[in-house]
């Protein structure tokens, strides 16, 4: 691929995150020359690894919006797909919790509003049936929703791509589209990497749809970044949270206020913060934000008081609201351009775009294939084999690995228990991703308590023996090198 | 199916083969264990010691200052010459109460049981978010161990030039590294009124190589998208927090952080061993066993040493112990409890057993001391069981008083100036 890639595809997705994966995944379906371009050295680099990973019931959105629809839509769709691309995930159901009875006006407010698009099994519950439910959480009154859950959203993004690619889709990695070109009914997309055409494009840049919008003259959107920063416990903090836990949301605050997560691996993820910020590649943490989190944590869970937080991390909300606006509410947008015919924009792609995601390709899907004579696969293979995880196979299998491949008997994480083997599958990705982001995301190395202290020297050594030269290895892409070269020669 | 049908056996299993696990393989074997296992996760015996290129090790134990490598090649080679089986590459994943290892290595995954157990798996550094350090996350963030790890065994430039948040040794010891290496040190930081690491290693890693020491400060934000191109740093107050006014941006592209040492009990906690919120490490007797029968615990994992030899003579001893124990002897079980005082910040062991004599204790104060006078005291007698007189105590070091007289009931160690 490159400069001299001929093809004209059918249909180009611009952006790697949550969504533009899901639309690949969804389109791969069909007998359709499909191409994804990313600006970053990985997918999900976005808004699709700063989140809180919570499969929404849909309740948090308007009544009727396109938000709440493909919420609701999303919600029985993302768990089999999950099942079927073999992502961990997990229905824990959430609590929404009134600390006080004067805030449970609120949680009616909320079930109504879920009621009204049709989430199911929403339930105002006690103090006990609270306790019942989730130790851990306090409260005079809690909206209880059965059906929401967690997941990776990372590697739910990989593992759509990972299946799309599967499926004869190419993904490309840095290449940013910096300029656009129409003629004849195609369009000509420029990225550093080279020169696309494709017939039909999906704008699914996230924080950047609104220039990438511009680049095409399709609309004139302003995405708002709202910053969101959390921290994240050591899976060993003896805790045990089972579900999400929520405060009842404050009218004015732009996200769903500083909340508490499990992760599928037992960690407990505290926030975010919501914060308006000028640069859409701002995620720097305060100091503020991070004080705020721990004191808003021990208020929701005073046991969180005493926990010690080993990572701490930042996403930014691709908002259309000003903030300066009194609006508070901005939908989705999903459209088909009126003046360029065949370019779709998906704009504003914020909470819950995660649980949303299948709906919204779903949407895409038909748009495109409203235009064209869609051709179903007969060869389409819907699953991907999911990771495996070394830390989570009985000794059996464990004992099965090593006697065939010894690579399963080389530890290179001590703190997540992941193996050279697991390592080295994740850099024989078929994108290329090689970053070493791009091997914590994909086995967890480093996300545990030493944080890549032990691990990261090791992964170096890897990333050499698979023939990756120092000086380019970096911790995310473009200009994140770890090194500059060797000592001595 | 290659299921690990049989589970192995041995006399004494030794989990982490660095100072202090390779002195608990040699002990173990001193003290007539027949079948000693000494586990090591890398590649090679050692531990730490093999990135400590730096001169400095073996006065007590040796008589002679050597490198971290030297020392433990003077370990290995004792090891050696024993029949003590030793395995490399292998990493203990479980460890159950009853003393069942689960233990992978490309040699293949196996489950062993062994008559006692000697924790050495030694210990992992505080990270970033652990002392919570706003700003971006860009390449150039790194931990003083795992830089040495890469710049003392893989040969790799990580900067141009550098600033160290934290006068932990290692922290210290790579100031100097990195200053021989072309790199430019623009000064450590350390938030308290103190230094962390050992004074010579400020003498001779610091002021030697004129690198500026501010004490009373820290990091408040790091800058830099893709690479570190600047850090805050700022004077804090009493209460550590940053003087508003005080702000200073430093140019660098590189961070290290020599914030702090976390025995690494992961294993222990896995067993169900009672560990002690102070020095992070396992609860134990005068024979360095923990609350888990046949478990016993040194070196780092125990609790944060100054010196490798004092986890190395704590690995002897613990290594004893754990061969006795797998003979078969048992101790009385230890009532006494050891608590601390002023100015100190723990006193280990924590347990003794009741008319037990001639015991020692390692403690550390909690900040610097003059002229001071260490007791250890019976809390309801108020009997004094020992005193010594110390001309200065630093945080940094590692003490030790000794106890000849049989001590019957729960005691304190303090100090006062």
């Amino acid at each position: 691929m490159g400069g001299t890639d001929r093809t004209i595809y059918d249909v180009a997705v611009i952006g790697g995150g949550v969504v533009g994966c899901a639309v690949l995944r969804e389109l791969a379906r069909y007998d359709l020359k499909l191409l994804l371009l990313e600006k970053e050295a990985d997918l999900a680099e976005g808004i699709s690894k700063g989140n809180s990973g919570v499969i929404h019931a849909g309740f948090n959105v308007l009544a009727g919006s396109l938000k709440a629809r493909t919420n609701v839509a999303g919600l029985g769709l993302i768990y089999p797909l999950a099942s079927t691309l073999g992502v961990p995930h997990r229905k824990t159901g959430k609590l929404v919790v009134a600390l006080a009875d004067e805030d449970r006006p609120r949680l009616e407010e909320l079930k109504a509003e879920g009621d009204r698009s049709g989430v199911p099994g929403l339930e105002i519950v006690d103090e006990a049936a609270i306790r019942r439910l989730e130790p851990l959480a306090r409260g005079r009154w809690a909206l209880w929703s059965p059906h929401t859950g967690i997941i990776s959203p990372y590697e739910l993004t990989i593992a759509l791509a990972e299946c799309a690619w599967q499926n004869g889709a190419q993904v490309l990695l840095e290449a940013p589209v910096e300029a656009v070109g129409y003629e004849d009914g195609t369009f000509a997309l420029a990225t550093p990497r080279g020169r696309f055409a494709a017939r039909r494009v999906v704008n699914s840049a996230g924080l950047f749809s609104d220039e990438v919008a511009r680049l095409a003259g399709t609309g004139d959107y302003r995405i708002f970044p709202y910053r969101g920063e959390y921290l994240i416990s050591d899976r060993d903090c003896g805790l045990g949270l089972g579900m999400p836990v929520y405060p009842v949301p404050t009218k004015d605050d732009p996200g769903l206020g500083i909340h508490v997560t499990p992760t599928l691996e037992g960690n407990i993820i505290v926030g975010p913060s919501a914060e308006p910020v000028g640069d859409k590649r701002d995620l720097a943490s305060t100091r503020e934000a991070m004080a705020r989190l721990k004191a808003e944590a021990a208020r929701l869970m005073p046991e969180l008081g005493r926990t010690s937080f080993i990572h701490s991390y930042t996403g930014l909300r691709p908002k259309l609201i000003d903030p300066r606006s009194k609006d508070k509410f901005g939908d989705f947008i999903v459209e088909e351009s009126a003046v360029r015919p065949g370019w779709i924009d998906l704009v504003g792609i914020e909470s819950p775009g995660l649980t949303a995601a299948p709906a919204i390709a779903e949407m895409v899907a038909a748009m495109i294939g409203a235009g064209l004579d869609l051709r179903k696969k007969p060869d389409f293979v819907p699953e991907r084999p999911g990771r495996v995880r070394f830390a989570h196979a009985g000794d059996a299998e464990r004992a099965e690995r090593v006697a065939r491949d010894a690579d399963w008997g080389e530890m290179v994480c001590r703190c997540e228990h992941v193996t050279r083997a697991e390592v080295v599958s994740a850099l024989r990705n078929p994108f290329g991703a090689r970053t070493m982001d791009a091997v914590k995301r994909r086995t967890r190395c480093g996300m545990g308590r030493c944080q890549g202290g032990f691990c990261g020297p090791r992964i170096v050594e890897i990333l050499q023996d698979e023939g990756v030269p120092v000086e380019s290895i970096t911790k995310r892409g473009g200009g994140s090198h770890l090194f500059f070269g060797r000592l001595k020669g | 199916m290659k299921a690990p049908e049989r589970i192995e056996t041995c006399d004494v299993a030794v989990i982490g083969g660095g100072p202090a696990g390779l002195a608990a393989a040699l002990g173990a074997r001193r003290a007539g264990a027949r079948e000693v296992l000494l586990i090591e996760r890398e590649k090679a015996l050692g531990g730490i010691l093999n990135q400590c290129i730096h001169d400095g090790f073996g006065l007590f134990l040796y008589q002679e200052t050597i490198s971290g490598p030297e020392y433990a090649e003077r370990l290995i080679e004792d090891v050696a010459r024993e029949p003590i089986k030793v395995e490399t590459g292998a990493m203990v994943l479980d460890l159950s109460p009853d003393r069942l290892l689960r233990v992978d290595s490309r040699a293949g995954y196996r489950l062993i049981r062994a008559g006692a157990v000697v924790l050495a798996m030694g210990c992992r550094e505080r990270t970033r978010d652990m002392v919570g350090i706003p700003g971006t996350r860009p390449a150039g963030v790194l931990t003083a161990g795992s830089a040495q790890n890469l710049v003392n065994l893989q040969n790799l430039r990580i900067g141009h030039s550098a600033v160290i948040l934290g006068s932990g040794d290692i922290g210290l010891i790579m100031a100097r590294r990195l200053v021989l290496e072309g790199v430019t040190v623009k000064g450590v930081f350390e938030i308290l009124p103190w230094a962390s690491g050992l004074e010579r290693n400020v003498r001779q890693c610091l002021m030697d190589f004129a690198i500026p020491l501010e004490l009373r400060s820290t990091v408040v934000e790091i800058r830099g998208r893709d690479r570190v191109e600047s850090v805050v740093v700022a004077r804090v107050d009493d209460a550590f927090a940053p003087v508003a006014g005080t702000e200073r941006v430093i140019p660098c592209d590189t961070l290290l952080l020599s914030v702090g040492l976390i025995p690494e009990n992961e294993l222990s906690k896995r067993a169900g061993v009672e560990l002690s919120p102070l020095t992070g490490g396992a609860v134990v007797d005068e024979t360095l066993m923990t609350s888990v029968a046949g478990v016993f615990s040194c070196g780092n994992v125990l609790h944060i040493h100054d010196v490798a030899d004092w986890a190395s003579f704590e690995g002897l001893a613990a290594g004893e112990r754990a061969a006795r124990y797998a003979g078969g002897e048992r101790a009385t079980g230890a009532s006494v409890r050891i608590s601390a005082g002023t100015n100190v910040r723990y006193a280990l062991p924590q347990l003794v057993t009741a008319g037990r004599e001639g015991v020692e204790w390692s403690f550390r104060v909690a900040r610097p001391l003059r002229d001071a006078s260490v007791e250890v005291r019976g809390k309801s007698s108020g009997r004094v069981y020992a005193r010594r007189k110390y001309p200065r105590l630093l945080p940094s070091e590692l003490q030790k008083i000794n106890v000849r007289t049989a001590v019957e009931e729960d005691i304190e160690v303090g100090c006062h100036e």
